[in-house]
């Protein structure tokens, strides 16, 4: 990332004793907010879109929302293990449209492929990339941002190549693979279930879990990380390899849930996942966020899309109002760190 | 990666035993290597597309290369200086659709071309002035602002304009499109380009303002303690960025004799592409006017060989990609190969007890 700007708010001082107590307790607090806050605007836009449009709120109209999101929710998480460690993937709409493409020619010559198969390749492909951009980062010390805008340009060359004016179409998906992407239970599509789980799984490891911290104090302050003995190359390395087998992942529920594949299948995907992200209150310099957060973005901005549509205002305002919500929310949270500084910095006043 | 170990890092101000900072000769030898390679690889490409196909070298080719790649070329000028300073404006091709729609809606709307003109300007002017005052002011990353502004713009170009396309400007602007300026095989975009980059090369490699904004890159508290208003020259380069992004979007306009809200979709990733190939570092303090002019000459050259040659222009994105990764690569070598061989020497040697 850019090296200098303002300098990312500063982590709280590990003080001693008692004094670490009540910031502690409220920089949870402010976090947990940031994410109620979140749900909290979800559930307002969902009410009024509902008191203007019944509809809304019935059972398809709810599934179509939550399929609609489940894939940028998962590129989001990848995103965020690796947007902690203060680095940025651009290349995870690139990886999707290839991991998509390629499952989907292999089921169009080979139709009794088991669906295993199918979850293997993909994500396989997705590693691949993820491998190669973290160690290109990381053994050669080259910004992150360079080396995805590379991958991404590489990976969509690789993926025309193999497309070559081609399509994958639905004809040739088999029906049992497209039963993940587009079968329900309650209205609740087993694809949003699925995703879920894995950003269940990663918001517990990110929670609980050792090496998951690191990504944390990594993105804090890299030097002091490595200084205190965590090996810094390793975990980012780490994180790009989830985040790119997340969108290999990413691309085989693609083509469980669409079954038609062209060429430019996920391109401006990364935009709209960083947007989510950064909504969903993660810091863009590294260091905190959750990936509950950006699945919460990403529901959010969706929701946001889809009351649009169904309180008849033009579709033509979507993409003005994601942007000056992304913009208000990196406004909130500048803010909000700036108050969190004060207090902590007049609690450790007080404790002294 | 933090300013201070960028700064441990980079041999070029890496001070010398009497503590002077040699800055100036290292500096300028570090960028020679890169820019030898570009110019190696513009004349590589030139050798391969007069290989691969006659009408490479022929006059009327020269000016589709120009016409080709430049409102890029001139959008990635205002940009090389924010990155320079260690940010960014990924807001650039969006700003481009918003003043090819209002020069459209107002042409619609029975302005004189001129007017409409001077209105996408200012819009540019004024979109710019927003990225600066959410950057200097708010002191928010300039990477989400701009993702966040790249969306509006688009967003707002979108409610204006709809789905329309507007048509009809005077043939004698459209013809930028179809003519070069007289005499000349030179594209009006590209003759614009090359006469800009000589300001800005002038501007920013021998004035104190340049010398501000390498500052401010290198160390931006330094900088600030030395007396440059840090803030002050960031934001007039965002509003730079937004009337020069502006007039890229009439030239634009004019070059397909049409008005979209859509005009120059994902443009941003290529302007970002050249100003990172041209040499400068996105950590910023670092890059050259001469080298970003040099990557935009090898990128033209290259994209019209494999045009001649029938290669799919999603495929051609395999040599950006490529080409990227060796401008990031290739300076850090000599480096990563010091690293290396400390390490060697550091396995060999008998460890202390």
């Amino acid at each position: 990332m850019t090296a200098v700007g303002p300098a990312p708010a500063p982590a709280p001082a590990p003080a001693s004793g008692a004094a670490t107590e009540a910031p502690r307790r409220m920089l949870e607090r402010v976090s947990r907010a940031r994410e109620l806050g979140i749900v909290a605007a979800i559930v307002i836009v969902f009410l009024v879109t509902t008191g203007k449009n019944s509809a809304f709120a019935h059972g398809e109209s709810v599934q179509q929302l939550l399929a609609g999101t489940c894939l940028i929710a998962l590129l989001g998480a990848g995103e965020t293990l690796v947007i902690v460690t203060r680095n940025v993937d651009l290349s995870v709409g690139s990886v999707l449209g290839l991991s998509a493409y390629v499952v989907g020619d292999l089921f169009a010559h080979h139709q009794e492929m088991p669906q295993v198969a199918a979850y293997g390749v993909g994500i396989g492909i997705g590693l691949v990339c993820g491998a190669v951009n973290g160690l290109v980062t990381t053994v050669f010390r080259v910004p992150s941002l360079v080396v995805t805008l590379a991958a991404l340009y590489v990976v969509r060359g690789i993926d025309a190549l193999i497309v070559n004016g081609k399509q994958v179409d639905p004809a040739s998906i088999p029906h049992g693979f497209q039963e993940l992407g587009s079968a329900a239970v309650f209205h609740i599509p087993w694809l949003a279930v699925f995703v879920a789980v894995i950003i269940g799984v990663i918001g517990y490891a990110m929670r609980s879990f050792r090496p998951a911290r690191d990504l944390y104090a990594i993105g804090s302050n890299p030097d002091a990380a490595a200084l205190a003995g965590i090996p810094t190359g390793r975990r980012v390395f780490t994180a790009f390899l989830i985040s790119g087998g997340l969108a290999g992942l990413g691309g085989v529920l693609f083509l469980s849930e669409f079954a038609t594949v062209a060429s430019t299948a996920g391109s401006g995907y990364e935009f709209l996942v960083i947007a989510a992200v950064v909504v969903g209150g993660v810091a863009i310099f590294g260091g905190s966020g959750t990936v509950l957060g950006a699945a919460l973005g990403a529901l959010l901005l969706n929701t946001i899309n889809q009351a649009l549509v169904a309180a008849q205002v033009s579709a033509f305002w979507n993409q003005a109002i994601a942007g000056f919500l992304l913009l208000a929310a990196i406004a909130f949270d500048r803010f909000l760190a700036l108050r969190v500084n004060r207090a902590l910095r007049s609690a450790e006043r007080g404790a002294s | 990666m933090s300013p201070v170990d960028q700064l441990e890092q980079d041999p070029a101000v890496a001070p010398t035993p009497d503590g002077a900072v040699r800055a100036p000769r290292r500096g300028w030898g570090a960028l020679m290597r890169w820019e030898t390679v570009l110019l190696a690889l513009l004349l590589a490409s030139i050798f391969y597309g007069s290989q691969v196909s006659e009408h490479f070298l022929s006059k009327s080719n020269f000016f589709f290369i120009g016409l080709n790649v430049g409102e890029i070329a001139i959008m990635a000028l205002p940009l090389t200086l924010i990155v320079i300073t260690g940010e960014i404006d990924l807001s650039v091709a969006s700003m481009l659709g918003l003043s090819s729609t209002l020069v459209g809606l107002l042409f619609r709307e029975g302005w004189p071309i001129w007017a409409a003109v001077a209105g996408a300007l200012v819009a540019g002017l004024l979109g710019g002035m927003l990225n600066g005052v959410l950057v200097t002011r708010l002191g928010l990353p300039s990477i989400a602002v701009t993702i966040g502004t790249l969306t509006l713009f688009r967003g707002i170009a979108e409610i204006l304009l709809k789905s329309d396309s507007v048509t009809g400007f005077p043939i004698g602007l459209t013809n930028v499109g179809i003519l070069p300026v007289p005499h000349t095989q030179l594209a009006y975009s590209v003759t614009i380009f090359l006469a800009m980059a000589v300001v800005y090369g002038v501007v920013l490699h021998a004035t104190p303002i340049g010398r501000k904004v390498f500052a401010i890159g290198l160390q931006e508290e330094a900088a600030f303690f030395a007396g440059v208003r840090v803030q002050r020259v960031k934001f007039w380069l965002y509003a730079l960025s937004g009337l020069v992004c502006a007039f890229a979007g009439v030239l634009w306009t004019f070059r397909f004799a049409t008005s979209r809200y859509d005009a120059g979709t994902g443009l941003e990733l290529n302007v970002v592409a050249i100003v990172l190939l041209g040499g400068v570092s996105i950590f910023g303090g670092r890059g050259s006017i001469v080298g970003v002019v040099l990557a935009t000459a090898v990128m033209g050259c290259l994209q019209e060989a494999f045009t001649l040659i029938n290669v799919d222009p999603q495929v051609q994105n395999i040599i950006t990609g490529v080409l990227l990764l060796l401008s990031v690569l290739v300076p850090n070598l000599p480096e990563f190969v010091r690293r290396g061989r400390r390490a060697l020497a550091r396995r060999r040697q008998p460890r202390p007890t």
